[in-house]
């Protein structure tokens, strides 16, 4: 459904994104991670045709995001919300979804039952006359998400949609996220909350002007995760360490009574590491995989960017 | 270029500007206060300095220049808060990601701006005629107006310099941060014919119907010319990079 070869954006001499490569299927919720100023936000200006790439192409359900005739055809396909809901304040929440609707060109009929479906799913169609202004954060954030499902599009770019709301809104906000997947929408979604992109996306692009790493939230887990084992002893004694340094040099941290080593394989080399601690004194109390949760995939991956 | 789409974006303004008590104000108070507030001023120079309407004449011909400047005030304060209301709001993200083209979102503005301004100024040159005509017709024996010269500002100079407003207005709205400072810079747009006016008060110029069909011809080029780089102010990219 997206698919970007090559993205670059320029700002004068600053870079916001470069060389991005990715596609994005039908139906998959794609979560794009990344510190403030990564570029998120560009990457989706850029596939809503609100902004022309510098170098490089990408397509939105086929049509070139660079191609001015395509732009049109591009934006009837999507439905944006922005990082800020973006409302017409004076107006109530029916006014402004009806003024999205026409200007997407749904017919009256289908526009008023679409406003109906989603004021009522969102649990705001009995405030459908009250003016938005008078809403809360969590309110108008689910009339932005309303006022981009709109015309029915194929593609929602979601730009932070739960920030700043409370949890019982952003959890609503959430499942009906996970409703639209059911509904083979493709989600392209700008999040600053792992848990959220954990919880929600099938995969995950973590951004840093360049694309850092691309998979299932549990592949970047594993990514990082995987590589560590953790030996919880009775007691440390050098001639342990010393033992473990022997099979993994250099690879060894001491903390209390744990040993953690980082390996290449969990499955292949722990068997020899326990063997070298028993046979070195070592009382065993156990061995575990470091579960990394993606908090932690995230920081270290940025960190070693930087 | 879809002109239902202009439309669309100029009704929504129009619902937005109904729930702005200061602009309604302006749209009522500004007119009726210019249609009633000048005859009244004929009136009280013919009752207390004993000067008859005939010796008017020339100033009733200059008022009429007042609805030109009326035009330019009200389409300033309409479209500051057209442009700069979606830039406070942060609203022009979401209707530039709608399948509406800059030209079609600029020609609604342009009419959000235009339409209620040429209502209310045509609402205050009824009423301003209709007093005028009413005080000074037992004295001048004919209904001074209509005539030749307030018919080309309303028809001609007033649109004409309405659109003049509102490509100004587009332009400084690219610029200001709030529509208080919009307005006030704006207003600015007031000021060549303000000095029109002057020039005609001290009968530098005579603003009868020749001097207003030339005031147009040069508002005619002046429009064109702001409207080519108003479209260059009003296009995605420079909204969303350099709209501050």
């Amino acid at each position: 459904m997206i698919e970007a070869e090559g993205l670059t954006r320029k700002f004068g001499d600053r870079t916001a994104v470069e060389d991005l490569t990715f596609r994005v299927s039908e139906g998959e919720i794609f979560g794009l991670l990344g510190p403030n100023g990564a570029g998120k936000t560009t990457v989706v200006r850029m596939l809503a045709c609100l902004l022309a790439p510098t170098r490089g192409t990408a397509k939105v359900g086929g049509f070139d995001i660079g191609n001015p005739s395509d732009s049109l055809k591009v934006r009837n396909l999507l439905g944006l919300v922005p990082d800020n809901p973006g409302l017409y304040e004076a107006l109530t929440a029916y006014q402004n979804l009806d003024f999205y609707g026409k200007l997407f060109g749904v017919p009256a009929a289908p526009r008023a039952a679409s406003i109906e479906r989603f004021l009522r799913m969102l649990g705001l169609w009995n405030e459908r006359d009250l003016v938005v202004g008078t809403f809360s954060k969590g309110m108008k954030q689910k009339v932005a998400v309303a006022r981009a499902l709109i015309h029915d599009p194929q593609v929602l770019f979601l730009d932070e949609p739960t920030a700043n709301l409370d949890p019982e809104s952003a959890r609503t906000v959430r499942d009906f996220i996970l409703g639209l997947k059911q509904e083979k929408k493709t989600i392209f979604l700008n999040t600053h909350n792992l848990d959220e992109a954990q919880r929600i996306c099938d995969r995950i692009a973590i951004l840093n002007t360049r694309l850092v790493r691309v998979g299932t939230p549990r592949e970047l887990e594993e990514s990082v995760s995987g590589r560590k084992v953790v030996f919880q002893l009775a007691s440390v004694t050098d001639a342990l360490v010393a033992a473990v340094e022997r099979l993994a040099p250099g690879r060894v941290a001491r903390e209390g009574n744990r040993l953690t080593v980082d390996v290449q394989d969990a499955e292949s080399e722990s068997p020899a590491l326990v063997e070298a601690l028993v046979r070195a004194g070592g009382q065993l109390q156990s061995v575990s995989r470091l579960n990394a949760t993606l908090e932690d995939t995230y920081l270290t991956i940025v960190r070693s960017e930087r | 270029m879809n002109l239902g789409k202009s439309w669309t974006v100029a009704t929504k303004d129009f619902a937005v500007f109904r729930r702005k008590s200061s602009v309604l104000a302006s749209l009522l108070a500004f007119p009726l206060g210019v249609g009633i507030g000048l005859p009244a001023i004929l009136a009280v120079v013919v009752q207390h300095k004993h000067v008859s309407y005939t010796a008017l004449v020339p100033l009733m011909e200059s008022f009429a220049f007042f609805f030109v400047i009326e035009t330019v005030y009200l389409a300033t304060t309409l479209a500051s808060y057209s442009i700069v209301g979606e830039k406070v709001e942060k609203s022009l993200e979401p209707l530039l990601a709608t399948p509406t083209t800059d030209a079609e979102i600029l020609l609604g503005k342009t009419i959000a701006a235009f339409v209620p301004t040429i209502a209310a100024t045509y609402l205050g040159a009824i009423v301003f005629m209709a007093v005028v005509d009413a005080t000074s017709r037992p004295e001048l024996g004919y209904f001074y107006y209509p005539n030749s010269t307030i018919a080309v500002i309303l028809l001609l100079a007033a649109p004409l310099a309405c659109l003049f407003a509102v490509e100004v207005n587009v332009l400084i709205s690219s610029r200001a941060a709030d529509i208080r400072a919009a307005q006030q810079f704006g207003a600015l747009a007031v000021l060549p014919f303000a000095a029109l006016y002057v020039l005609g008060e001290i009968d530098a110029i005579t603003l009868d119907t020749t001097t207003i069909l030339e005031v147009s011809a040069v508002l005619v080029l002046l429009d064109v010319l702001l409207f080519t780089l108003t479209r260059a102010a009003f296009s995605r990219e420079e909204i969303l990079t350099r709209w501050k």
